[in-house]
């Protein structure tokens, strides 16, 4: 069973591969909508979908964070991608499904998901 | 109205972050044998006023400015009462909050706890910055979930890192499976 010893262990084998720390220096932000509106619209799944695909695809220059309320409640689970010079993709009516795509097309490819963006949506 | 309990938890916790939290204990006790089913949130946040602990479960007050509604804090204040329940907030504004929920564990209106793992690991990934404390109890067993033992361990390496957040899902995980074995959750 997982215990403090075990945590020691995985300690003692990533302490030779610490990276340098990065704070601000993230290639990209992946900003889910954690506010209740986004909770109560199915935002959780959504965020822990997308701390799966930074895990399996072992990302390590993208950041995956929470904001509040965006002020878009119909929209959401509202997840916002800022590319490393500021840009910001809006996605909205998210679901775990969807996540991959946006991860290999966007995170990984640069290339948005037009689709699933704000702009694709009719209000 | 969340399906959860413990996406209430995940909403009202959220307000301890927002309020600037350096430090969140979550706990959830279950007693079978006293029927009931209790949440604390405590945070050492910012605090609030009397007069704004007063307005709190008002749906129609918030100090956000990108809606006029703030539901959380009402949605579990109902959540609570629809069991026979009750919600208590205290606080001390520069000191922090305590957001106490007690549930009547029998009732057919007590919704279900959820994923509360989730929840918890949700609120350690996303604030890498802040300290949780999460403690469940079931009868006379609980289970803990320091962060600030975690760190203290990891030394340098970071709590959202991939494989940190990956032994704290596996954690969470076990160790609810002990403390839930044998008994009727």
């Amino acid at each position: 069973m997982k215990s403090l010893a075990e945590l020691q262990a995985l300690r003692d084998e990533m302490k030779d591969k610490i990276g340098v720390r990065r704070d601000g220096e993230y290639r990209m932000r992946i900003v889910v909508g954690m506010a209740t509106c986004g909770i109560a619209a199915g935002a959780r799944p959504v965020l822990a979908a997308c701390v799966r695909e930074v895990e399996t695809r072992k990302l390590t220059d993208v950041i995956v964070a929470q904001t509040g309320c965006i002020g878009i409640c119909q929209f959401e689970p509202v997840v916002e991608i800022f590319d490393a010079d500021g840009t910001k993709t809006t996605y909205v009516h998210m679901t775990p499904e969807k996540v991959p795509k946006i991860f290999a097309q966007h995170v990984v490819n640069g290339s948005p998901v037009a689709e699933y963006t704000i702009g694709a949506s009719a209000n | 109205m969340m399906q959860e309990l413990s996406m209430n938890i995940l909403d009202v916790a959220e307000n301890s972050v927002r309020a600037g939290a350096t430090l969140v204990e979550i706990r959830v006790d279950e007693s079978p044998s006293k029927d009931l089913l209790s949440v604390v949130i405590t945070d050492n946040g910012c605090g609030m006023t009397e007069e704004q602990v007063k307005n709190v479960t008002d749906p129609f007050f918030t100090t956000r400015t990108t809606r006029k509604v703030g539901l959380g804090v009402p949605f579990f204040k109902l959540a609570a009462e629809l069991t026979g329940g009750k919600l208590e907030i205290r606080s001390t504004v520069g000191k922090g909050t305590v957001v106490t929920a007690d549930f009547v564990r029998s009732s057919i209106d007590r919704m279900p706890l959820g994923d509360i793992n989730e929840t918890i690991c949700t609120l350690v990934q996303c604030n890498p910055q802040i300290d949780f404390l999460y403690t469940r109890r079931f009868e006379n067993e609980e289970l803990t979930l320091d962060t600030r033992e975690f760190r203290r361990i990891l030394g340098g390496i970071e709590l959202s890192d991939p494989k940190v957040s990956q032994f704290i899902r596996e954690f969470l995980a076990e160790n609810t499976g002990e403390l839930l074995s044998g008994h009727d959750a």
